[in-house]
């Protein structure tokens, strides 16, 4: 009982946690370790619910979780799935109804990942194909594809073997010669770091989970700290003011005729004028100490919550 | 790009050209300064009917095939995908800038005037 009220506390502080990171000042001063938090706040809300529930359903072999479910797969198997130890006990229809909760948010959690994965994997291969079909090359930027319209964009397509950065006509129209080779950094930088792989997780939290709207918000809180990741880089190897334009270029190039309510609702500042002051009046880097006592916390957090599942209590 | 690539775009533009569908002789024959094996382009238009951009129907013995969109309407998906708006694409590829709401883009082109001031 003890190890489930850790880990249903552990669990409830990474919710708390989640919270606060959202509305801190200091992740766009860090944005690698920020993403670096995000992940292991959320591998580890995930551990830590899991863990909980199995923790409570699994009491009566007093034997915490990971022995728990050893005790639980011999009873299920010598009693033909009949959990008599567990169903006989006070509250055992409550705890048979944890455990099979947490089989649930498993297989839930599992399933969007595949899910996504798939999902991503199919719109990339029929972005490919159609790519091939009707983009070109051009020489004023070697290594990227060409598409003829004229709304400005600039992505990249991820891939281990094909991955490829697309620029529209439009785009080429607005950006000057050395913005341009500033968004084209920061594409590399997108595909040099996979941050793609970041990202997929989050998503396929969101695509187990599309009615809730905190894991919506924080799925953009990660998707725009990674933008800034690629930004820094980009700015390294050219220049922040340059990729600032660029980024102000494509904000007021002829895609205003989406409607509003496109970007996260309730922001004050719009994501990109974000990134763009942080590019233009950069605030000091995160210190090498506070960095490291971030990650120092989180990663303690997430051996507590695997030690956990080993406590035979 | 791959040859196969190159093949591929220069039987869509045939298509795309035609109002009609197409045999697989008769985008051979618009393809003849290009020298193709009549199984050449067959393979390629199964391929391309595979990815499902071309569509078949068969006429007597033989297949004719056309676009099963316009080329305008592939660019257009593509650019949809890439400005953020078809929905859960976040993953799939990462865009420099998401489409943005009127108000912010006004609010971006006044920052802007004030960047580009100086310079003037």
């Amino acid at each position: 009982m003890v190890s489930a009220a850790l880990l249903a506390t552990i669990a409830v502080g990474c919710l708390a946690a989640a919270a606060r990171l959202r509305w801190a000042s200091w992740p766009a001063r860090g944005p690698y370790i920020a993403v670096i938090t995000w992940q292991v706040l959320g591998l580890t809300w995930g551990i830590s619910t899991i863990g909980a529930l199995l923790a409570f359903g699994l009491v009566p072999y007093e034997k915490g979780v990971i022995g728990g479910l050893a005790a639980l797969a011999s009873d299920a198997s010598a009693h033909g799935l009949y959990l008599s130890r567990l169903a006989e006990t006070p509250l055992g229809a409550v705890r048979v109804a944890a455990v099979i909760a947490a089989f649930g948010l498993t297989l839930v959690l599992f399933c969007g990942l595949v899910a996504s994965s798939v999902h991503v994997l199919r719109t990339r291969r029929r972005h490919h194909d159609l790519l091939e079909l009707v983009s070109r090359d051009d020489p004023e930027v070697p290594g990227a594809r060409v598409l003829d319209h004229p709304a400005a964009a600039a992505y990249c397509l991820p891939g281990v073997l094909r991955s490829k950065i697309v620029i529209s006509a439009g785009a080429l129209e607005v950006l000057a010669r050395s913005e341009l080779s500033a968004v084209l950094a920061h594409e590399h930088a997108h595909l040099r770091q996979r941050h793609d792989l970041v990202l997929l997780p989050f998503s396929s939290l969101k695509r187990a989970f599309p009615r809730v709207r905190m894991v919506e918000t924080y799925y953009r809180a990660v998707a725009l700290l990674i933008e800034m990741c690629a930004d820094d880089q980009a700015g390294r190897e050219r220049s922040p003011k340059e990729l600032a334009t660029a980024l102000l270029r494509f904000g007021t190039a002829g895609n205003a005729q989406v409607p509003a309510g496109a970007m996260a609702a309730g922001d004050a500042e719009p994501e990109v004028v974000r990134r763009v002051s942080r590019l233009i009046a950069p605030a000091e880097e995160l210190s090498r100490p506070a960095a490291a006592a971030v990650l120092l916390s989180a990663f303690t957090l997430m051996a507590t919550t695997l030690s956990l599942w080993h406590l035979p209590m | 790009m791959n040859r196969l690539g190159d093949l591929e775009r220069a039987v869509m533009e045939v298509l795309w050209a035609e109002d009609e569908s197409l045999t697989v002789r008769e985008v051979s024959r618009a393809l003849a300064d290009r020298d193709l094996a009549h199984t050449t382009v067959m393979t390629v238009l199964d391929r391309l009917a595979k990815k499902g951009v071309v569509a078949r129907s068969r006429e007597g013995r033989a297949w004719r095939y056309r676009p099963a969109a316009s080329r305008e309407s592939y660019v257009s998906e593509l650019m949809f995908d890439a400005l953020g708006q078809t929905g859960d694409r976040g993953a799939a590829l990462a865009a420099f800038v998401r489409s943005m709401s009127g108000n912010e883009a006004e609010a971006l082109r006044r920052a802007l005037a004030e960047i580009d001031q100086p310079r003037t």
